[in-house]
């Protein structure tokens, strides 16, 4: 049986990396993807090879009435709403000393408004019952390895990562009390080999390439795969993960043990 | 061990109230020059108090750089950070905080403290050459819900969590660049400032802080000065191999589990 059968998930950041991995998976699980990214290009591409199962919203993420209209959007196409990622996210290289108050300011509105109001937007969605059957739903927040540790060169991006911890477990005790059936998880990837972190692996560290010198960091030697995290993230959103909530999902070849 | 500070120049942030107060009149008392920095004049940010009062607004970059400068021409110096300025932005939930109320608690709670440690790491390097040299130490206070997602509403809970993570950036990148700059952050549980009048202004004073202390394993909520005692220890040389730390000051709420219906609100 597919695991995530008839279940619809709306993916922030659907477009690229992560986010589009977890497209992929969730339609090979018998599952509904609602691409959401600002990049319309790759966004639309992608949600027409993966067919009837996939549909494209524009969203950017630091919007509340895009996000409403994505919401809207993915009930109108596909009948309710069952999963949410929050996948979108940019990197920046900065230390305390060289980020300005306009780039802290950027990556948080990103990586932590961002997912603030994706919460906030999906719940409405969520905890409505849908065509008599009761609501319900998985929120996955992908939040990084330095979300629990610091790194000089990454500050502003580390304390958004930061935000995005704690914001989950929030969510996730706010759900279960109010009885809505909605559990909230934190992904924490190590580094994954996306167009995120393209610009870092040619750029030389010392006598290493830069891919090299991030490789070194994974006691497995090697970068992740974006298909890697998003069989975590699978497994969150399906029925398997029916106990977890409020919990930090590492997968990070070693690189926090 | 008084004097052990002296010679020093600290700045509180949010040092007219609460924790910071507390904390301001502990440096001072231990022979350091403290600069309250707040919006608000307190008790103990006076004049004739053990603090010298700045009106200042931690996010405004225009404001740090006036204080910057009014403190490094005044007293040539700057040792001690304390990021302790912080508002709760009211009780909101993941439903029903707005985005105004979010960007609101993030300007003052994570903004302030980014801002607050830039400019204390820009004057603490000041301070160097021809002067005794810097022990500088900057001290962000976050809360336990910087830790756990129960303790706090939505946008601060979020913001604190941003100020754990920002704390070890920042320990890291003065650590790389050899500077003699240490950074930690501390998490307090329930303290009885001022940041609790709208609990104590529905239930009472009594009443509230018998409530919220029963949530602590220690049966009870911390005075500011005790929060304070924990801040000098790591604004001092004490705490010298401490950096990128988190010192939990919280009765014992994270240790262990909770009770369920601790979580409802009062
Ligand atoms: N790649 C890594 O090493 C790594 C490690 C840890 C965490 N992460 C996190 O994983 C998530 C996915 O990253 P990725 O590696 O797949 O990166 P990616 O760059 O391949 O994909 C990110 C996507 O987010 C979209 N996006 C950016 N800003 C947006 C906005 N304002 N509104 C809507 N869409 C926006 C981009 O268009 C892009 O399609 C991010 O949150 C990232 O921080 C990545
Ligand atoms: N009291 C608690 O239970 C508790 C628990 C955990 C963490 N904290 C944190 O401790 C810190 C101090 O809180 P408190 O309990 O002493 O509260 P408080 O309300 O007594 O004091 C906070 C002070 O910060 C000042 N302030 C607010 N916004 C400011 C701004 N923009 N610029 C300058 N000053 C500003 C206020 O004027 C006030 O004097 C805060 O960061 C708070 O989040 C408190």
């Amino acid at each position: 049986m597919p695991r995530l059968e008839d279940k619809v998930v709306l993916i922030s950041g659907g477009a690229s990396g992560i986010g589009a991995a977890t497209a992929r998976l969730v339609v090979r699980e018998g599952g509904k993807a609602v691409l959401a990214d600002r990049d319309e290009a790759k966004g639309r591409a992608l949600a027409a090879e993966l067919g009837a199962a996939a549909h494209f919203v524009p969203l950017d993420v630091t919007q509340e009435a895009d996000w409403q209209a994505a919401v809207e959007a993915t009930v109108a196409t596909f009948g309710g709403l069952h999963g949410l990622l929050n996948a979108a996210g940019v990197g920046v290289r900065s230390s305390i000393e060289d980020c300005s108050l306009e780039e802290y300011r950027r990556v948080n509105d990103i990586n932590s408004l961002g997912t603030f109001l994706g919460c906030k937007s999906a719940i409405g969605a969520m905890k409505a019952p849908v065509g008599g059957s009761v609501g319900g739903g998985s929120i996955v927040n992908i939040s990084s390895v330095l979300g629990l540790r610091g790194a000089a060169h990454a500050m502003a991006y580390s304390a958004s990562k930061g935000a995005v911890r704690t914001l989950t477990k929030n969510v996730a005790l706010h759900c279960a009390q109010m009885k809505y059936n909605i559990r909230c998880n934190s992904v924490h990837p190590g580094y994954i080999d996306t167009p995120m972190i393209a610009p870092r692996l040619e750029q030389n560290a010392g006598n290493m390439s830069g891919r090299q010198a991030l490789e070194e960091l994974h006691p497995l030697g090697r970068l992740g795969r974006a298909d890697e995290v998003a069989n975590m993230i699978l497994f969150l959103l399906s029925d398997e993960s029916t106990f977890s909530t409020g919990s930090e999902f590492v997968c990070d070849g070693g690189l926090t043990a | 061990m008084s004097g052990e500070l002296s010679g020093r120049v600290a700045i509180v942030t949010g040092g007219a109230s609460g924790i910071g107060a507390a904390s301001a009149v502990l440096l001072a008392a231990a022979g350091a020059t403290v600069i309250v920095a707040d919006l608000q004049e307190g008790p103990n940010a006076k004049r004739d108090g053990p603090g010298r009062f700045v009106a200042h607004d931690v996010t405004s970059e225009e404001s740090w750089k006036t204080l910057l400068a009014d403190v490094l021409k005044r007293d040539g110096r700057l040792d001690i950070m304390v990021n302790n300025a912080g508002i709760s932005g009211g009780s909101g939930t993941i439903e029903t905080t707005t985005v105004e109320t979010w960007q609101k608690v993030q300007a003052v709670d994570s903004e302030g403290v980014f801002l607050g440690c830039k400019y204390a790491i820009e004057g603490m390097k000041k301070t160097g050459p021809g002067k005794p040299a810097v022990k500088g130490s900057i001290v962000n206070i976050s809360s336990i819900a910087g830790l756990i997602g129960s303790a706090g509403p939505t946008a601060y809970t979020a913001a604190k969590g941003a100020v754990r993570l920002l704390s070890k950036s920042v320990a890291l990148h003065c650590a790389e660049q050899k500077y003699d700059i240490r950074c930690n952050s501390v998490h307090p549980g329930g303290v009885d400032t001022a940041i609790f009048n709208p609990l104590w202004q529905m239930v009472g004073h009594a009443q509230g802080k018998a409530f919220i202390g029963a949530r602590h394993p220690i049966g009870r909520m911390s005075e500011a000065s005790e929060l304070g005692e924990v801040i000098l220890f790591l604004a001092s040389d004490r705490s010298s191999f401490m950096t990128g730390a988190e010192i939990v000051a919280d009765g014992g709420i994270t240790s262990g589990l909770m009770r369920r219906s601790l979580l409802a609100p009062p």
